[in-house]
């Protein structure tokens, strides 16, 4: 498998609060990769780096390097719109536009440019099916997005970050306000999509990290503690401060 | 114990009288308003004082048709609404979602500033600045026009529809312009597709809000408009409802005075029909 994305000594600050300390990480492609670790650790923040959706934040500020592609995502000659459609993400609280199930999916590729109808039908069936929620909302695409049960929500979030056709999908702890059934239902979504996407899952839940990820990296306090494949990480951690974590000694 | 209890009575009976008193003044309004605004309408008729012409309260043979009134109040309103809404609209915009905090935060200063200056100061500056610059660039006898008017009430009805849209801008979920962006669209296309969309109904309020401070405004439009009772037309003085009152109560008596009244009953109903529409738009944002 081959290196999707780099961060090469990635550091962040809020203003004057150092949030991310030298972290270096490699992401495999086509793999889903978890990042672990208590609140407040970094690692929704190193995440939300990688697409760049902490420029939005005015006080942050950041140096070091995340390479996509081979390319440095914050050189200045980098088009960000360009970059986050290829590198989609899933927010923690689903988070779908008040408009139609069909709007939702067709919005980016709308905004993308694609305005035949033929068209704009076959991606949103083409992602609602790749997102496994077709058969539940093929008969009411036209209804409201918000009417749709929690799950259903975050699934239609999913389909709509697939509809640009990413080749990352970040997903921001996509199923802590969902119930088990709904929480198992991604977890199998994501192992499906795997075969076409890399994965990067941020998730307070070790068994979820354990359940579908490929590689596992720890944070704490802003720094990346430990990173490797997941079965290792979580059966024999090299680092005292990975083994309390993962046996429940904290966190 | 049953002392807290007396004086939690009386409290809820104090809160409640000043309540019925806002009441009370309403409904005396509206019911003063139509009793004295019918008797007019029954003599003069209601066909002919809505849809006449002419307006002559004082003449030998007395004439009282308001349409140049109504129609007059109308297309001030619209005018001040076409060029009101555009620059306020994108304002709000502008000030909710692109602008930085210290830009933000001096133009909201601004923005409340003309809020609050008194009609009279406006219709000063019309007078001293706007109708004899009418007058010069186009070439008329008088400025004192429609137009003058609009323009007025354009700049006045600013602050409301401002301030009313950015309430609705800012109250869209951030969560909504993250998942747009997150998308590769860009901030102008996230406000324009995601954010305005979904603060559709608090801006049509603020529309809304906008065309009753225009129809309602009397002293800055008498300064401007010259006051003349003619069907309306953009180069030439105008009368509005408001200051159709506004300028000859003072000396009225008789059918001219109950016909003032009158006058006032329609401004009334205007108002009512806009606030109802307000009111619609409203619900429709808490939904």
């Amino acid at each position: 498998m081959s290196d999707i994305m780099t961060a090469k000594d990635l550091n962040l600050w809020y203003d004057k609060t150092h949030a991310l300390k030298n972290v270096n990480i490699t992401i495999p492609e086509k793999s889903i990769t978890a990042f672990i670790g208590p609140s407040g650790c970094g690692k929704s923040t190193f995440l939300k780096t990688l697409n760049r959706m902490n420029d939005l934040i005015p006080i942050v500020k950041i140096t070091g390097e995340v390479c996509y592609n081979g390319q440095n995502i914050y050189d200045s000659s980098v088009d960000v719109n360009e970059l986050r459609r290829e590198i989609g993400m899933v927010f923690q609280k689903p988070n779908p536009f008040p408009m139609s199930i069909y709007d939702n999916i067709a919005y980016g590729p709308r905004t993308h440019g694609i305005k035949s109808k033929v068209k704009l039908d076959e991606i949103v069936e083409q992602s609602l099916r790749d997102a496994a929620i077709w058969d539940e909302v093929k008969d009411r695409l036209k209804k409201n997005a918000l009417g749709m049960s929690g799950g259903q929500q975050q699934r239609l979030c999913i389909a709509r970050a697939l509809a640009v056709k990413p080749k990352i999908l970040l997903m921001d702890e996509p199923t802590s306000a969902l119930d088990p059934i709904s929480t198992s239902r991604i977890e199998e979504l994501a192992i499906e999509l795997k075969k076409s996407y890399t994965i990067v899952i941020v998730t307070h839940n070790m068994q979820q990290a354990v359940r579908i990820s490929d590689n596992t990296a720890f944070f704490l306090l802003g720094e990346l503690i430990e990173y490797g494949e997941t079965e290792k990480l979580f059966s024999q951690p090299t680092d005292k401060r990975t083994e309390d974590y993962i046996t429940g000694r904290f966190g | 114990m049953k002392k807290n209890k007396i004086v939690e009575r009386a409290v809820h009976g104090v809160f409640l009288i000043l309540g019925l008193l806002t009441l009370g003044c309403v409904l005396l309004i509206t019911v003063y308003l139509i009793i004295s605004g019918i008797p007019a309408i029954k003599e003069i008729g209601l066909f002919d004082f809505l849809f006449g012409t002419r307006w002559a309260s004082t003449a030998e043979e007395p004439s009282y048709g308001i349409l140049p009134f109504i129609l007059t109040s109308i297309y001030g309103t619209a005018g001040a609404i076409v060029i009101g809404v555009p620059i306020g609209f994108f304002s709000a915009v502008y000030l909710s979602k692109f602008a930085a905090p210290k830009i933000k935060g001096f133009m909201e200063n601004a923005v409340s500033l003309l809020a609050g200056i008194p009609s009279v100061v406006y219709g000063l500056v019309g007078m001293l600045v706007l109708v004899p610059g009418i007058r010069t660039l186009f070439d008329i006898p008088d400025g004192a026009s429609l137009a003058a008017a609009i323009i007025v009430l354009a700049i006045m009805i600013l602050p409301s529809i401002i301030k009313v849209s950015m309430t609705a801008l800012e109250a869209v979920p951030k969560e909504y312009e993250d998942a747009s962006l997150a998308l590769g669209a860009t901030p102008v296309e996230t406000c324009f597709r995601v954010s305005v969309p979904a603060a559709k109904s608090g801006i049509a309020a603020a529309v809304v809000l906008g065309v009753g401070r225009a129809i309602g405004e009397a002293m800055a439009v008498m300064m401007v408009s010259g006051n003349v009772p003619n069907m309306p037309s953009l180069f030439q003085s105008v009368r509005f409802l408001t200051t159709a009152v506004a300028s000859e109560m003072s000396y009225s008596s008789g059918l001219q005075q109950q016909a003032l009244f009158s006058i006032a009953l329609v401004l009334f109903l205007f108002i009512m029909l806009i606030n109802a529409v307000l009111n619609f738009f409203l619900k429709k944002e808490n939904c």
